[in-house]
């Protein structure tokens, strides 16, 4: 790929730097949205960065809805904003859906029907520490990920064949290319298979009587069978046959940004915390020129430092916290001297950059404008807040700004445990996530569960829960068990745990965020639904809970399924005065089918699996 | 605490909330109980028919005529908040033998009053441009027609409360009270509430109310998926079925049927049914089933192959043995009244229901003879 390569947007010639996402290279060349709303014609570009909002969709190469943020951009490309008829019918009925063997044309020797010892889902701290550990204990393990290459949203990287250069710039380097090092070396000795580029869009359980036909109970051996499918219809696909049956799995399926609606907040140049940052790990790419990141909680400081690093004018941290909420808080803190290190190194880079630090701020409302109409950013209204995160009178102030950063926390992927029926809770943090033992088994034989999916913790937190998991599964399974060393990783895990739980703590949703909001404030993106809307079916129509406003007004009815607007959803439909029940939470995080999958892919299982009738998972 | 009402409703799904509204219209005092949400049972899980296109000739296609017209009449006024569509369905037939079949069953429909045109196969795609060119024949149903099951399901209660219905929900029935013969009230899990007459209006869970006061009524659950596409500008202007449907839907095997139904919704997603499949209250998502959907959607459309599926729901029709809906009151249990089993029909039937079952109710005249309905028609096959 030479350094001016081309692909077109809509008949313009966009450059392309090798290794380049459509999005990172749309936005490089200035390109803020390229879709707009089916209802209201609202311009859509970049939000979430990472695969699981759906707001970036376009069309390539006559595929419509392909997600541009992740999509490797290749030379010559046809992209367009459009989506027409038309377009449908170009990829159908034989269209463009394609099956090369997968990225690298290394044969990983899979064969679909053969099962495994285990199968990892996520290739992220967690996922790479459970199949290294895993592996090196002798079992066969199958890594399925979405990504294109390990290392998942905290370790993200330039892509590997047009680059060499190793994550840069991140806590955690030496650990991850430690680990790198060990997942290579299973994969050279043949333990270890790599499924990049792969969904999962439904986890099939055999009951465990079941028995094939063949009288071996090869269906309770391996009761679980992961349907897979391409991350994208015009990237790298997956090998045939979009299946892996596992004796067991580990699900590290990772997290995402929080987010809370707030007004404005669908304008192009808005983005989620991670994404921002993922923008500039993945593919060194600025999203905005002049940045405000808003929110809550840690995370904010590295993406502020990184835009600073990278040459964005960052123009401050609106944090909805109390910098001295730190102090109650020092006990769990100091349980991991380490993370108090990490804070000060980002003090200090903030101070180098000059980026101002506002606590018990937050924007609140923002402003659009542009050429036609209310098309980008243009600036932010940020307030002083109180304890409840009501602004205070007087308080606000506009800032110009053509990018918000915005990240309340994390909330973890669910679907994947809720699929499996595994058992969920609500952390300290208020999101829901998976129980696990002290071993890391979910409540279902044979899962087990690492990383942010058990509790937001960071990246050490869930290598040491990676590790442990695949310890147990090693031990479940009847291999050697070193308990030493599950041991040490389990006081190591309650520490970590600790600290997580006091940050936390520091760093609450305001209980009266949704004051921000006016009728007109979108709060599910994909369907528009507004927060007028759900207002009125909670006000007139009698819904009661998350679900019924769902079915009612259509919030988490579109693209994401809930993944973005749903705990937003949750807490709005919730009774004022009443903490957020875990069924509101469950209500709306049940994903039958765990990611989108084409009719076809759907339809070629009719005859595939009529040999297979125990093939069934409870879906509760 | 004890209450009273003129009438209890139990359920508030479509029929409980089609019951309540013109309970209350007709200035009874109307108590609407729900053990859970209101409208979170099958109403939920529906599209939200108003079909007369699957029915033979008989009472079901009357009372299917009948509640259109209530839609259409008393209802009118408030069509676009429950978003009432009237698309038109399309029955379509891969077969020369079905084409001959659907043309017999559209002379006994159209003798009953259902408007219909039979279509060649040639003429399906002025009605739907992505039709697949390979099937044989068709018909073309005006009258079928759709609604937002949970928007009519929360306009009604909201209507009804207006008129001063009172709407509990997590509130479960644990008893029916009976004086003698006569039921009187119900017990819930929060008190008694004395009544003079009791609707049961349970849905695919009102033979197990209906054992509280120690009547039968054979409704059981028959299990349907749904799958939702991603929402895209292609356009299906019509409900579209496979001709096998109305056999299917007529059938009382236990077994797995399925029969491609197809539609677009205003969202721009495709709905994509249906199967059938007495499994009890089974939650269990059946990947065989589901695949079937899909194969059978792609016949009917080719050009859906390529399109994603993003989710997939399931629900429980309320089934009778004899496919006819349990309405009017129960001899077996005087004061015990009854508006379920409607089956896959529930939705487009619920409000034809419910004024009929209130017009016996208060003693009037009903406008259709409810006989073929009647509760106690199972004791004596």
């Amino acid at each position: 790929m030479n350094s001016d390569a081309t692909f077109t947007f809509d008949g313009q010639r966009i450059q392309l730097r090798p290794g380049q996402s459509i999005g990172a290279a749309l936005v490089s060349a200035g390109i803020r949205s390229w879709r707009t709303t089916r209802k209201d014609g609202r311009p859509r570009g970049m939000f979430c960065g990472i695969g699981i909002c759906y707001d970036c969709l376009i069309t390539v190469d006559n595929a419509p809805n392909q997600r541009a943020c992740l999509t490797p951009a290749r030379p010559g490309m046809q992209v367009r904003s459009g989506l027409g008829p038309e377009l449908v019918e170009a990829r159908s009925p034989t269209g463009s859906v394609r099956r090369p063997s997968a990225g690298s044309g290394r044969n990983w020797g899979l064969d679909g029907a053969a099962p495994v010892d285990l199968a990892v889902v996520g290739a992220g701290p967690a996922g790479l520490a459970a199949a290294a550990t895993a592996a090196e204990a002798g079992l066969s393990v199958v890594v399925i990920d979405s990504n294109s290459q390990p290392g998942g949203q905290y370790w993200r990287h330039r892509d590997e064949t047009s680059t060499d250069m190793p994550p840069t710039g991140q806590h955690g380097v030496k650990t991850y290319t430690g680990l790198r090092q060990r997942f290579e070396a299973a994969r050279n000795s043949g333990r270890l298979q790599y499924l990049p580029n792969t969904q999962i869009w439904f986890i099939e359980t055999a009951s465990a009587d079941a028995v094939d036909n063949s009288g071996a109970s090869a269906a309770s051996d391996h009761p679980f069978v992961l349907r897979t499918t391409g991350f994208s219809d015009v990237g790298p696909q997956p090998p045939e046959p979009g299946r892996v049956r596992a004796a067991a799995m580990i699900l590290c399926p990772g997290g995402y940004d929080r987010q809370l609606p707030i007004p404005g907040w669908d304008l192009p140049g808005v983005m989620a915390a991670g994404g921002v940052q993922a923008m500039l790990k993945g593919y060194e790419t600025l999203s905005g020129t002049r940045a405000v990141v808003a929110g809550t909680g840690p995370f904010l400081l590295p993406v502020a430092a990184g835009l600073a690093a990278a040459g964005a004018e960052v123009v401050g941290i609106c944090e909805a916290g109390a910098v001295t909420s730190w102090l109650p808080q020092l006990r769990g803190a100091l349980q991991v001297p380490s993370k108090g290190i990490e804070a000060a190194a980002y003090a200090g880079r903030l101070a180098q950059h000059r980026i101002p630090f506002w606590s018990r701020s937050a924007v609140t409302a923002i402003n659009g404008g542009g050429i036609n109409g209310a098309d980008h950013v243009r600036s932010v209204t940020i307030a002083k807040i109180d304890n409840e995160g009501r602004a205070k009178p007087g308080s606000s102030r506009e800032i110009s700004v053509d990018l918000v950063a915005l990240g309340w926390g994390f909330t973890p992927s669910l679907e994947l445990v809720t699929a499996v029926g595994g058992d969920t809770r609500v952390d300290v943090d208020g999101s829901l996530i998976a129980v696990v033992d002290d071993r890391q088994r979910t409540t279902v034989r044979g899962v087990y569960a690492a990383g942010e999916v058990t509790g937001v913790g960071g990246a050490s937190l869930a290598v040491l829960e990676g590790e442990l998991a695949a310890l147990t599964v090693a031990h479940d399974s009847g291999l050697r068990d070193d308990a030493n060393r599950s041991r040490r990783l389990q006081r190591a895990i309650a520490r970590a745990r600790a600290f997580a739980a006091a940050m936390h703590r520091a760093h609450p949703i305001p209980s009266s965020w949704d004051e921000w909001l006016t009728p007109s404030t979108v709060v599910c993106r994909c369907e528009e639904v507004s927060y007028g809307e759900i207002r009125q079916a909670c006000d007139q129509l009698g819904a009661e809970d998350a679900r019924t406003v769902k079915l009612m007004s259509r919030p988490g009815m579109g693209w994401c399924q809930g993944r973005v607007c749903g705990f937003a959803t949750a807490k709005i439909a919730a009774p004022a005065s009443e903490a957020l029940a875990a069924d509101a939470l469950r209500s709306i995080a049940k994903r039958p089918l765990c990611s989108p999958v084409a009719l076809r892919e759907l339809a070629e299982l009719a005859d595939l699996d009529r040999s297979e009738p125990e093939n069934v998972a409870d879906q509760g | 605490m004890s209450q009273s009402a003129d009438v209890v409703v139990v359920g508030a799904g479509a029929l409980g909330a089609a019951c309540a509204y013109f309970a209350a219209r007709q200035g009874m005092r109307v108590h609407v109980l729900e053990r859970a949400q209101i409208a979170s049972g099958t109403t939920s899980a529906g599209e939200g028919n108003l079909l007369v296109s699957d029915k033979e000739a008989g009472p079901e296609l009357d009372l299917a005529l009948y509640s259109r017209d209530v839609f259409r009449d008393d209802l009118a006024e408030y069509g676009r908040l429950w978003e009432f569509d009237g698309k038109g369905g399309l029955v379509v037939s891969a077969t020369e033998s079905g084409a001959d079949a659907l043309a017999e069953l559209t002379v006994r429909q159209r003798a009953s009053g259902i408007e219909v045109t039979n279509l060649e196969g040639t003429q399906l795609r002025d009605y739907e441009p992505h039709i697949s060119p390979a099937l044989r024949a068709g018909a073309f149903y005006p009258q079928d027609a759709q609604v937002q099951p949970m928007l009519l399901a929360g306009h009604l209660l909201r209507l009804a409360r207006d008129l001063g219905a009172v709407v509990q929900t997590n509130t479960a029935v644990i008893g029916i009270i009976r004086n003698g013969d006569r039921v009187t009230g119900i017990q819930t899990s929060a008190g008694a509430i004395s009544a003079g007459a009791v609707v049961n209006a349970a849905g695919a869970w009102a033979g197990v109310v209906a054992e509280l006061a120690g009547v039968q009524l054979p409704i059981l659950p028959r299990r349907g998926f749904v799958l939702v596409t991603e929402p895209l500008p292609l356009t299906i202007h019509h409900k579209v079925y496979a001709a096998e449907y109305v056999t299917n839907v007529l059938s009382s095997d236990e077994g797995l049927q399925t029969s491609p139904v197809v539609e677009g919704t205003g969202s721009g997603t495709v709905l994509i049914g249906s199967s059938r499949e007495r499994v009890g209250f089974n939650r269990t998502i059946s990947v065989p089933i589901l695949a079937q959907l899909a194969a059978k959607a792609i016949a009917l459309f080719p050009i859906l192959a390529s399109v994603k599926v993003m989710r997939s729901y399931l629900g429980f029709r309320p089934y009778c043995p004899d496919h006819l809906p349990v309405i009017g009151h129960d001899p077996r249990a005087p004061g015990l009244w009854h508006a379920s089993g409607h089956e896959g029909a529930g939705i487009g039937l619920s409000v034809g229901t419910a004024k009929l079952l209130i017009q016996a109710l208060s003693g009037q005249p009903t406008d259709l003879d409810l006989s073929a309905f009647r509760p106690e028609r199972f004791d004596h096959p």
